[in-house]
């Protein structure tokens, strides 16, 4: 399943420099390449330019220098549309992402923004819901519904898009830790690529093999995870502290590819 | 559709009002409204007629009596202004319970605007007790209301709660750290707050359309809903208006 282009990569960014309109310089030169079916988590400190590489993947913001390439397609004016159906961000704050009045409207957005109507965009919605475990809160006003039952839903308005790479920015936030493993089951669950920007290193651990850090606009570190959060010096010269008590050597690393063949 | 919350105008119930399309029953009360409005305001009768027709639809839609009057309420600023007529509207007088003197021109008027308002007043809370705030949008939608208006609508009904929600952990905020509005002296904080929550909504703002663009918007919001109505339909929502005009007919040719 996963390998059948395995040739192009789902994520290719190459040499990424950006500076804000104000003259901030946030990324100098990221290089990035993300296979199709891995999961990897992005870390860094507050400020690092995470945010601001995210916002490139989509075209939202236009690289100062360097290439992003969705697989295989340049990120850039003339097939945007394309791009942001291939990389689906699911935003921090879910209040931000789901903005129609029901949770069916919501996640009916994006593909009847892209044309897909009737039958086919109502099961496509019920599949995306299913897939998060949503389906019986569709004529649910989103605001009614709990932080993590609103992060799930946002999760699934972007996978009805059927996305090459699923952009998480700080999924566990916010979230008691009966959601926050719910969220991992259906992480776990998707056949998809995932990026995952995080501060909640054994949320990495526990998600993603691979590790790269981002620090002060540039890749600092890419390496399996487990290795990565293991590096006491590398992890304090980049501002990336375990929490109290979590030792990365006595966890066992996630299975490289759950539910592949 | 909207299980458990709805917005507390909205009374969940199986009947065939509610079962009508939004737009039907929007056209019925602006039709219903402008006929009551053109009647003359002397054929008495014709405005008992018009609350006989709202209470029929009322039983119709099985919204209590006590609902309706209790939502009236809003109302009342309007019916203050009315009260003051009589006094202040000059014309020929009339003396009532022996000592109040009175016009008779704004003892009409008055009774003018009460009638009119309490009747458009009722059709308006049965619209809004039978008929969920999003058909609302969708019924407007489809009556061909500018599409930038109603998503203007359709996010004020979104985000009014995660507003109101950010000015209430402000108050908290506030008072948390010992303030109390006590009088113009406290004001300043009061506006300064109210410049944050702006700001803090025209942020948030920014990053809904920033999520909007994300997933492929271009300008206008796709069709989700079609809302569709049927002639029985029409003719069933037309009803309470054709009653009302043959009414406002008879009272001109009276």
């Amino acid at each position: 399943m996963s390998s059948g282009l395995g040739f192009v990569p789902s994520l290719d960014v190459r040499g990424l420099a950006y500076a804000y309109p104000d003259g901030h310089q946030a990324l100098f030169g990221v290089d990035l390449t993300v296979e199709r079916g891995e999961r990897v988590a992005l870390l860094g400190p507050n400020g690092a330019g995470k945010t601001t590489l995210v916002l490139h993947l989509n075209g939202i913001l236009t690289a100062g220098a360097g290439t992003v390439a969705v697989a295989g397609l340049p990120v850039g004016r003339e097939h945007l549309a394309e791009i942001r159906r291939k990389v689906g961000i699911v935003f921090q704050d879910p209040d931000d992402q789901l903005f129609m009045p029901t949770v069916r409207e919501d996640v009916a957005f994006g593909p009847a923004a892209a044309g897909m109507r009737g039958e086919r965009l109502e099961r496509a919605v019920r599949t995306a819901l299913e897939r998060v475990g949503m389906a019986e809160f569709a004529d649910r006003p989103p605001h009614h519904l709990s932080f993590g039952q609103r992060r799930r839903v946002a999760v699934a308005t972007v996978l009805v898009m059927e996305p090459e790479i699923l952009v998480l920015d700080e999924p566990s936030s916010n979230l008691d830790p009966a959601s926050r493993r719910e969220l991992a089951d259906i992480v776990r669950s998707l056949d998809v690529t995932v990026l995952m920007v995080t501060h909640d290193l054994p949320y990495a651990l526990e998600l993603c093999p691979r590790a790269v850090v981002l620090s002060e606009g540039a890749i600092a570190a890419d390496a399996p995870t487990g290795k990565l959060l293991a590096d006491r010096e590398l992890m304090r010269r980049h501002r990336l502290e375990l929490p109290f008590g979590f030792d990365p050597a006595a966890t066992p690393a996630p299975p490289r590819r759950p539910g592949a063949r | 559709m909207g299980a458990g919350h709805a917005h507390r105008l909205y009374r969940h119930a199986e009947s065939p009002v509610h079962r009508l399309p939004p737009h039907c029953k929007l056209t019925a009360v602006f039709c219903f409204v402008l006929v009551v409005v053109c009647t003359p305001r002397t054929a008495l009768w014709a405005f008992a007629a018009y609350a006989l027709l709202l209470a029929a639809v009322a039983a119709a839609a099985r919204v209590p009596a006590g609902f309706v009057l209790r939502r009236l309420v809003i109302e009342v600023p309007f019916v203050a202004f009315a009260f003051l007529m009589p006094f202040v509207v000059p014309g020929e007088q009339i003396r009532l319970l022996g000592f109040l003197d009175v016009s008779v021109p704004g003892l009409w008027d008055a009774w003018n605007v009460l009638a009119k308002g309490t009747l458009g007043v009722t059709a308006s809370v049965l619209l809004a007790a039978t008929t969920e705030l999003r058909a609302l949008l969708l019924g407007l939608e489809r009556l061909k209301l500018p599409p930038l208006i109603v998503q203007i609508a359709s996010f004020m009904i979104r985000y009014g709660d995660v507003v109101t929600d950010e000015m209430r952990r402000m108050s908290v905020a506030r008072r948390s750290r010992g303030f109390e509005a006590r009088g113009p002296r406290h004001w300043g904080v009061l506006a300064k707050s109210a410049g944050a929550l702006f700001i803090r909504s025209y942020e948030r703002g920014e990053r809904v359309h920033l999520a909007m663009l994300s997933r492929g918007y271009a300008g206008t919001m796709p069709v989700i809903d079609q809302a569709t109505a049927s002639r029985a339909q029409w003719t069933a929502a037309a009803a309470l208006p054709s009653a009302a005009l043959a009414v406002c007919l008879l009272g001109w040719a009276l």
